[in-house]
């Protein structure tokens, strides 16, 4: 797959010319995760996870829990799909790939602003002045790099948008954001690659003096990035950003807009061994005129990539190791508002997951007819989280240590939503 | 209309007096005496050091200090003369004379009033305001307003009256350009204003109302009815668009105050409707936080409802606090409460006297943002290093801590400083355009690290945070090629072809990057890039200088 070299140069040569520079007692500068494992035997266990991140708050009434008949029903038709669930007429492509996903009818959460509600949907905790909390990306890359020893290139990618930090977790756990072409900015060296290593000798002697000083965090995390930087501007497996190489007709498949190139980039992204990606959507936050943008741009776009994806991963028989989550901060008013639009809408709402072995074809949980409440068991940020997790071989157990030392568990102590497994 | 026109001129005289009063006072007063605010500072501060028994830092040393008090004050790293002219001076009373000269001396005025500008411009607007196809924000108008404003150095006061109760366009050289309404120009057409509502109370009053737009917040005092209380005093405002002479090209958007019908078209009592979370809807009219009602017509000859919103904000003390929490945040890293513009009941303040105090004295002293800047950076907290000892290092908020300012905090630069202290750092700005053509040129740089989180807010992220792209752009980014670059003529050029020793262009770098001299570990590894680089003296001043712009201590605020 990454058949053609990087025009700058390969990071065999890079290696070789470690050589020259040790003259300069170049301090362990270290490349790719240093396990020792059998590769191929992880490559075989690998699990990875794509979250669509759709930004605003899409209305679920509108996509995956429909009402008609309901005062607050709109105008779209629910049609019936390959699993035993019905989804909107606006998404005939996803119709015939529901046997693959789930819908979790009963989610049920409290936060309504954008901020608030993008914070605890990606972290499972509701923002707190004096914590922040890493997001999904940096948990389940933190959790999973230990199964990828070869990877060069950062373990979270976030595509055409933007996502939450690593909050304790420290900026080597970051999203590394890219656009939807792929083009890494500023990725091409313009010096030989023995004064590089010379340059980064004399550079690194400046920041362990600094990091010495006891300033605080702030340094050392510096300094950890510098490293995965140079990593990455070495790799062959930067191949896998550039989207654009895919033949016409599979872009077109997907469809040659950002979010589609998102979602293509996604699937080359866990092929070459990274274990997650976020890709973002945005315009959800229809207070006005919902139904025309729900139908002319919203749906169709999501439903051609999104199909595409689950198509092109089940193909490749990555599907039970790859975990697909769509949500967003929360969803929006059952009733439509006077502008033709709605509002914000946590207490009652759905996300879609797939993959990663969980069951498809189901909705778990109901709404009441107008959709206004949960009528089933309620389900969290933290139970999607813990699915998820489960989902991909993450003992929930596990457990972090904040930097204050308080312990914090993996998925704030969420519950498997126990439909999807069985 | 004449008498907002006669106001605003009485306002000018008014700030033009208390400028000069200033200047005179403060030219008088230099001799070395503490500050009250400065010792008012220092005892609050002190007491909680007490309290949790930890002790300060040493103080920093003299070119750490200089280095904050530029980058702070007016957005770049001190120049080599800049620092060693400050170093050197014997005068006991020489910070006090540094940061006078920062804020008040004529030969700073412009980078003030940039820095300044572009701190403004960011939490008005976002890093991204004015720059989406649709908006109807003029970014270059705010930001003409912001500069004039602040060069002038208008009291924060007539500031937000401006801002809050603008009308007129929004591009520079529009027959009614008036900048100043660019900060609400985008916000009040769409969704009835809920996102003028929402940010003039945060910005300005640190109040955060949005969440309670839909519901009542189940912590924090401000219930639903507030909000659109609130809200009501946008509703006469509307943004619209004005074109070329017989084209339908927009050039520009006005901001106006029209009259107001009311929800249910009884514009004497003109009110709106809301809808609690039960379906039932509820009236209402414009309300204060306070509580203070105005009159409920609709109508612009009756009663302009932001210019009385206006008047009550100038009234408010939370505004007060707002301005010194966001003013101590930034100097001095985190703020009295976190977020800093979430002040309301439910999010106590760290040092909530304090806090009061500094309210009080900005309004004593009419809203001159430059003394409060100085009570600051004279302050003991300000001047203390940013190496913990075993006694404070406890004392770190990204531990979860309230900060109790027993040591500076370790920062990143903003990418805007960064940028401005490189060019600094290599002499560049000495050849650069117009000021419109620099910023221009500074803007398309800083857009690279913008990413948007697509809902209709446009609030934005940025990955100028220590990421990745951050250390790419560093290592080989367009600006670190330019200020690496050893053409003829260039800032290594002249170091290189100047008569200092070796020993000295190294300690030249290390001087005009860090502020310091270099260690002999880093001599000698210098010495060693000579070696590497057979003798090209420029060629080993060019991997010393990208060494020392990439290092943690250069893009650090410490």
């Amino acid at each position: 797959m990454f058949s053609e070299t990087p025009s700058g140069m390969s990071r065999r040569h890079f290696m070789k010319h470690m050589a020259g520079a040790s003259a300069l007692t170049v301090p362990a500068l270290t490349f790719g995760n240093a396990i020792q494992a059998n590769a191929a035997d992880l490559k075989s266990r690998r699990k990875s996870a794509i979250m669509l991140w759709m930004g605003g708050g899409p209305s679920t009434m509108d996509i995956w829990d429909l009402k008609p008949g309901s005062n607050n029903g709109g105008p779209f038709r629910p049609i019936a799909t390959s699993g035993n669930a019905q989804i909107s007429e606006h998404m005939p492509m996803m119709a015939k790939n529901m046997d693959k996903m789930a819908i979790i009818r009963s989610m049920s959460t409290r936060e309504a602003d954008h901020g608030r509600g993008r914070y605890y949907m990606h972290t499972g905790y509701v923002p707190n002045p004096n914590m922040e909390h890493p997001s999904y990306g940096s948990v389940l890359s933190h959790e999973l790099f230990d199964q990828r020893p070869d990877l060069e290139i950062p373990p979270f990618v976030s595509v055409g948008g933007a996502s939450v930090g690593p909050g304790f977790l420290g900026m080597a756990w970051a999203p590394f954001s890219v656009n939807s072409n792929g083009q890494v900015r500023n990725l091409k060296m313009d010096i030989e690659e023995q004064r590089l290593m010379q340059r980064m000798a004399a550079l690194d002697a400046i920041e362990k003096s600094f990091i010495g000083q006891k300033r605080g965090s702030a340094a050392e995390d510096h300094q950890k990035i510098l490293r995965k930087t140079l990593n990455l501007m070495t790799s062959d497996q930067m191949e896998a950003f550039k989207v654009n190489k895919e033949p016409a007709e599979v872009i077109e498949r997907y469809g040659d807009n950002n979010f589609g190139k998102g979602c293509l980039m996604a699937r080359r992204l866990v092929e070459a061994g990274v274990p997650f990606i976020e890709v973002g959507l945005g315009g959800w936050d229809n207070h006005t005129d919902i139904f025309n943008t729900l139908s002319d741009t919203k749906l169709p776009m999501l439903d051609k990539a999104m199909s595409a994806l689950i198509e092109d991963l089940n193909e490749r028989s990555m599907l039970d190791d790859t975990a697909i989550i769509w949500m967003g901060e929360f969803s929006r008013t059952p009733r439509i508002n006077g502008n033709t639009g709605r509002d914000h809408w946590a207490r009652s709402w759905s996300v879609a997951v797939g993959g990663g072995g969980m069951n498809g074809g189901i909705a778990v949980g109901e709404t009441s007819a107008d959709g206004t409440r949960v009528e089933t068991e309620p389900y969290t940020s933290q139970d999607v989280m813990a699915s998820v997790c489960k989902s991909l071989g993450i003992s929930l157990n596990t457990t972090f240590t904040s930097r204050s030392g308080r312990p914090m568990k993996i998925a704030n102590s969420g519950k498997v939503i126990k439909e999807l497994f069985s | 209309m004449s008498r907002t026109y006669q106001r605003t001129i009485r306002c000018l005289i008014a700030a033009a007096v208390t400028g000069l009063v200033l200047m005179t006072s403060v030219a008088s007063s230099v001799a070395q005496t503490e500050l009250p605010q400065v010792r008012t500072i220092n005892q609050h501060v002190r007491v909680q050091w007490t309290d949790y028994e930890i002790s300060p830092s040493a103080k920093a040393t003299e070119g750490e200090w200089c280095r904050r008090v530029y980058l702070d004050i007016i957005g770049r790293i001190p120049s080599t003369d800049e620092l060693k002219s400050f170093v050197s001076s014997k005068e006991s009373d020489k910070r006090s004379k540094l940061v006078t000269k920062l804020l008040y001396n004529d030969d700073y005025i412009e980078e003030y009033a940039r820095n300044w500008t572009t701190l403004w411009t960011n939490v008005l607007i976002g890093r991204n305001g004015g720059m989406e196809d649709r908006s109807l924000t003029s970014r270059a108008g705010l930001q003409k307003y912001l500069r004039d404003s602040i060069a002038r150095n208008k009291p924060y006061d007539k500031m937000v009256l401006e801002l809050v109760t603008a009308t007129g366009t929004t591009a520079p050289g529009s027959e009614k350009f008036n900048g100043a309404v660019n900060f609400l120009v985008n916000k009040v057409n769409e969704e009835n204003g809920t996102q003028a509502t929402a940010d003039t109370a945060k910005i300005f009053l640190g109040l955060q109302v949005q969440c309670t737009q839909c519901h009542n917040h189940p912590f924090n005092e401000w219930k639903q009815q507030k909000f659109w209380e609130m809200n009501a005093f946008f509703r006469q405002s509307r943004a619209l668009r004005t074109f070329a002479p017989g084209t339908r090209d927009i050039v520009a958007a006005e901001l106006i105050n029209e009259d107001f019908g009311g929800e249910d078209d009884v514009a004497e009592e003109a009110r709106l409707f809301y809808e609690l979370r039960n379906g039932l809807l509820q009236v209402a009219y414009p309300v204060f936080v306070d509580g203070t009602t105005i009159g409920r017509s609709g109508f612009v000859s009756d009663v302009v409802r932001r210019d009385e919103l206006g008047k009550l904000m100038l009234e408010s003390t939370y505004m007060d606090k707002m301005i010194v929490n966001r003013m101590w945040a930034h100097f001095m890293g985190y703020g009295f409460t976190k977020p800093i513009d979430d002040m309301g009941p439910h999010n106590a303040p760290t040092h909530p006297e304090l806090l009061e105090f500094l309210g009080q004295q900005v309004r004593e002293n009419s809203y001159n943002l430059k003394e409060l800047i100085r009570w600051i950076v004279l302050s003991e907290p300000y001047s203390l290093s940013s190496k913990t000892t075993s006694s404070n290092k406890s004392d770190d908020p990204l531990l979860g801590e309230q900060p109790k300012f027993s040591h500076f905090y370790l920062r990143q630069m903003r990418a805007e400083e960064l940028y401005e202290s490189l060019l600094v750092a290599t002499e560049a700005h000495k050849t650069q355009g117009s000021y419109e053509d620099q910023e221009k040129t500074k803007a398309d740089w800083l857009r690279q690290f913008i990413v948007a989180f697509g809902t209709d807010e446009g609030d934005e992220t940025t990955t100028f945070n220590g990421t990745i792209p951050q250390a790419l752009m560093m290592f080989n980014g367009a600006l670190i090629k330019q200020a690496t670059n050893a053409d003829k003529g260039s800032f290594l050029w002249k170091v290189a072809n100047s008569k200092m020793s070796p020993k000295e262009k190294i300690n030249y770098l290390y001087i005009s990057g860090l502020g310091r001299a270099p260690s002999s570990a880093e001599v000698s590894m210098a010495n060693k890039l000579y070696t590497a680089r057979k003798g090209d003296s420029i060629a080993a001043l060019q991997d010393v200088w990208w060494a020392v712009l990439n290092s943690n201590e250069f893009i650090m605020n410490h």
